[in-house]
């Protein structure tokens, strides 16, 4: 049987304000145990949670950023259940309703196409604090500092059909929220982690099948290895005439599969009620269009842009946006360069990523600059080095941090421009070679080849290319 | 029993007198700590006496004083309920779960008082966490009303009132969720004064239902609520629900004409629940009013007489949240050697906390669970707004509303305790005005069997100064307030 899988992602982003969402202590990551704890995060009696207006103007520009209605008037609701990383026994949430509802993305499937992803709803809540476990054997530790600390979470519809699709969008909104300035994204401290609702279904049957979910993913690949494990084992228990109960699971990263946490029956009643501590969030027309005003340029439009503006393909513009600062980095590098913007995207996409991918560098900690990437693509555009000799001055430019030009003048690098050194160069070449040059003029023409190769091999690989390929040719016809 | 003398008979007393060097702060504190420690035996109605901090907090205000500092509340002794959180002291809320709290920090309310000069006596006995109407459901035992000491003070303020009653305490902070000022200033014959919600802050008042909880005073008189509740009021950045408008000088209109002034008597108060004698003393009061000037119409609020159940969905819903906070894990009573979680969870809170707290976090966990939420707690959010609806129809008639406290004076200790539904009714005549939000008073007008009776004025949201005055009004013609039980005079 043909199976089509159903996937809805919850994704969780702390949003970037320095005070937490209810309380003025600090969100700044990594200190102390419950150093950044104060006593309305610790719950102590008779405190009072305070809103922090920095959080809803956050989540009003991801809302205008998906294109979703932004509520005039939101509640916040607690969800009620105990666990001792939640100090009031009760997390403050937004239930009925949502600051954000009703917007949508799209994603940029492999074959070129483009998928709509609607998004169900966004609202703020408060983070939980961490249980510790290392070091304390036979007890439990507990860091209240992450606690308070304001999340959005956007859920978003069943739209999507693979893992592939879950992790583009993941990543289209973890681009997003990076553009808004409204999260760090860095998921290795959590700040940006998703549940995944997965469940398969016959294809053609409207019914979805019943789904399990998958929490706290915090990682792309985590993403789409535990929704491929897990459409896995959905199809093999049904198969083997089995029933997938909705359930949520955990994913083993070190096992790569996932595990049962709890069933359905021992799920919480949360009896989610609005927060009488709070008042309803009530925005106007003129703060809402005050935000909207100071949004960036945002990734779909800086992408159509590139198209237009540079004449690169959408795959190209999409890779060049992923994030303000890379878009930033490529349209400082076209800008020096002053055209050739085809060429800037193959180095800033090229070599320049794989630099940084192989020193586990972002764009912005780039060993060479955009001027000084731009002063090496301008050295290609202006015939002084060849594309092939550029890449050698490159490698040298991100070990030393020196200048292109310095390093091809001390490195004697300059392409060979002169015809009568070529043509000393391929008659030296040809000489050496009397046997190949025989077979050649015979009609074995796959031999030029090795004649360019001999000729570049000859002079350091500085001769200029077209030029080489010109002289070479009316050399060999003799 | 004997005490020493009272210094005098009210707080305004007390400022002429501090403002004219008639006494000290520190021999007023001194002469109430006296009468407290003689009184306690017998009426139970402190937690905590905090002595040694008192008399250096009213040297303090002698030397501020002397140096022409401070306002006229400095140096003025009170007693704070043991709800409020108080920097470094003991507050237990009434309950075993909190019998170890001492407070990181002072509630707004205290920090406003303590701002103004007044001296803290200490901590007055309550029921745990404010759930109850006679003072019984505290872990540190019953207070007893001064009027007759095999009777309660009512509650859940009952500490203050029988402090006050009593003359141990010129004035004491209180809370009102339910009724929780009034019936125990009627019960014991003080003022009491319940707010507008959202007049004083919540901060550091240790929650019981958020959305009807309210600080407010029990004192002898109407005046001396009116020179107390200035420095507590106002808005709060820690509090998102205290209202942002303007503290009046609920003083400089005490003594205004009644001429004018419209009475609503509720229709609903004069039920068959009210004693006849109550209601008696009810009418003799009106009839006061009316000399002064005030016009009297009767007034219908249909839906009032379902603020009963509605509240005891809505305050358990609420408490069942409010109190789950109280885990074993940070503060408060933690069981002997937990096995696990759960173990800790529910031996901590079942050994924490009283059979009445359990019984409304059971009630209101209920109210709120999955396929009960609209039946039950939806259901009551309207009944609420109904009743709120009624309110503001009254008053588009008149300008205070007027009844009976409690149905009943003071009933026995010990007489309710098995029938929570009996011990309920006892708030029939005041949770309306929590369910809408309104400023309450209760008076003492009068006696039956020896036994003070309430009066209930109920206004419009933040007319407490118009409340103040008719009070004060009514006070200047009778002396009901004045009285005090023989055994403390």
């Amino acid at each position: 049987m043909e199976w089509e899988t159903v996937i809805g992602l919850e994704i969780h982003a702390q949003l970037a304000t320095r005070s937490k969402i209810f309380s003025g202590s600090s969100t700044a990551y990594g200190a102390e145990p419950n150093t950044q704890a104060n006593l309305v995060d610790l719950g102590y009696p008779g405190v009072l949670p305070v809103l922090n207006g920095a959080a809803v103007r956050m989540a009003v520009r991801f809302g205008l950023a998906v294109g979703a209605r932004i509520a005039p008037h939101s509640v916040f609701a607690r969800k009620n259940y105990f666990y001792p990383d939640l100090p009031k026994g009760y997390q403050i949430s937004q239930y009925e309703l949502p600051i954000v509802a009703e917007g949508s993305l799209d994603i940029l499937l492999d074959d070129g196409g483009r998928k709509r992803i609607g998004i169900t709803r966004a609202h703020l809540e408060e983070d939980a604090g961490k249980s510790m476990h290392e070091g304390l054997p036979g007890a439990s530790g507990i860091d209240l500092n992450r606690a308070g600390t304001p999340l959005i979470e956007i859920v978003s519809e069943p739209d999507l059909r693979s893992a592939k699709e879950a992790v583009a969008y993941m990543k289209k909104i973890h681009t997003l929220v990076r553009y808004l300035d409204i999260c760090d994204g860095n998921m290795q401290e959590g700040s940006f982690r998703c549940d995944a609702n997965v469940s398969v279904r016959p294809k053609g049957q409207e019914k979805f099948g019943t789904r399990a979910e998958i929490k706290n993913l915090n990682s792309f690949r985590f993403v789409e290895k535990a929704i491929n494990y897990e459409i896995e084992r959905q199809i093999e228990l049904i198969e083997s005439g089995g029933k997938v109960v909705q359930e949520t699971r955990l994913y083993d990263p070190d096992k790569g599969e996932t595990r049962s946490m709890r069933s359905k029956e021992e799920a919480n009643d949360y009896r989610y009620f609005p927060d009488p501590d709070l008042l309803p969030v009530v925005l106007d027309a003129a703060f809402i269009d005050g935000v909207r005003a100071s949004l960036p340029e945002l990734p779909d439009e800086k992408a159509a842009r590139f198209v237009r503006e540079y004449g690169l393909s959408e795959y190209d513009a999409g890779v060049l946006t992923a994030s303000r600062e890379l878009a930033a980095f490529y349209e400082a590098v076209v800008r020096q360069v002053g055209g050739d913007a085809k060429l800037c995207a193959n180095w800033v996409m090229g070599d320049l990523a794989a630099f940084l991918n192989k020193d586990g560098l972002e764009i912005t900690a780039s060993r060479v600059d955009a001027a000084g990437l731009a002063a090496l693509v301008g050295r290609i555009a202006d015939a002084t080095i060849s594309g092939k000799i550029a890449k050698d001055v490159f490698e040298a430019m991100w070990a030393s941090g020196e200048s292109a030009d310095a390093i091809i003048e001390q490195k004697g690098l300059r392409q060979i421009t002169d015809t009568g050194a070529i043509e000393q160069a391929i008659e030296e070449v040809m000489a050496r070679n009397p046997g190949q040059l025989a077979d050649y003029r015979s009609g074995k023409d796959k031999l030029f080849g090795f004649f360019v190769g001999q000729v570049m091999k000859a002079t350091g690989g500085k001769a200029n290319p077209a030029q080489l390929n010109e002289l070479l040719k009316k050399k060999l016809a003799g | 029993m004997s005490l020493p003398a009272a210094p005098a008979a009210t707080v305004a007393e007390l400022v002429r007198g501090l403002a004219a060097k008639q006494f000290s702060s520190v021999e007023l504190t001194r002469a109430y700590l006296a009468r407290v420690a003689a009184a306690q035996p017998e009426l139970n109605a402190f937690i905590t006496v905090t002595g040694e901090a008192a008399l250096a907090a009213a040297a303090r205000a002698d030397a501020d004083r002397a140096a022409g500092r401070g306002g006229p509340l400095t140096g003025v002794p009170l007693a704070h309920k043991d709800i409020f959180c108080t920097e470094g002291v003991l507050t237990t809320c009434g309950s075993k779960m909190l019998a170890n709290f001492v407070s990181p920090y002072d509630a707004t309310v205290v920090a406003g008082l303590r701002q103004a000069g007044t001296v803290m006596l200490g901590k007055l006995n309550m029921d745990e966490f404010a759930m109850g109407s006679s003072n019984e459901t505290s872990y540190f035992g019953p207070v007893r009303n001064p009027w007759d000491t095999a009777r309660v003070p009512g509650g859940s303020s009952g500490g203050s009132a029988a402090a006050v009653a009593a003359r141990i305490a010129p004035a004491a902070t209180a809370t009102d969720t339910g009724g929780s000022i009034r019936q125990p200033a009627a019960l014991c014959g003080v003022t009491g004064i319940k707010p507008t919600y959202g007049r004083v802050s919540r901060y550091g008042m240790i929650a019981f239902a958020s959305s009807l909880d309210q600080g407010g005073l029990i004192t002898v008189s109407a005046e001396d609520a009116a020179l107390l509740l200035g420095p507590m009021s106002g808005f709060d950045p820690r509090d998102s629900t205290s209202v942002d408008s303007p503290v009046p000088d609920y003083t400089a209109t005490l003594t205004a004409s009644l001429e004018g002034l419209t009475i609503g008597l509720v229709k609903e108060f004069f039920d068959d629940g009210l004693d006849a004698e109550c209601g008696a003393r009810i009418r003799e009061a009106i009839a006061v009013l009316e000399k002064q000037g005030a016009k009297v119409r009767e007034v219908s609020c249909p839906n009032l007489p379902l603020s009963v159940p509605t509240y005891y969905v809505v305050a358990p819903a609420e408490c069942s949240s409010n109190l789950a906070r109280f885990d074993g894990v940070r503060f408060g009573h933690r069981c002997e050697s937990p096995k696990n979680l759960n173990d800790l969870y529910s031996r901590s809170r079942g050994e924490g906390f009283g059979a009445e707290v359990k019984r409304r976090i059971m009630t209101g966990t209920y109210v709120l669970s999955a396929g009960y939420y609209d039946a039950y707690y939806l259901k009551a959010q309207r009944v609420r707004q109904l009743i709120s609806a009624d309110f503001a129809r009254a008053f588009g008639e008149c300008d205070l509303l007027l009844g009976p406290t409690s149905p009943t004076p003071a009933f026995r200790i010990g007489d309710k305790c098995d029938d929570p539904i009996t011990m309920y009714l006892n708030d029939i005549y005041t949770i309306g005005a929590n369910l809408a939000g309104l400023p309450g008073m209760s008076l003492p007008c009068g006696f039956v069997g020896g036994l003070p009776v309430g009066l209930q004025l109920i206004g419009p949201h933040f007319s407490e100064a118009r409340m103040l005055n008719a009070a004060h009004r009514y006070q200047m013609e009778t002396d009901w307030h004045l009285r005090v039980p023989a055994a403390f005079a």
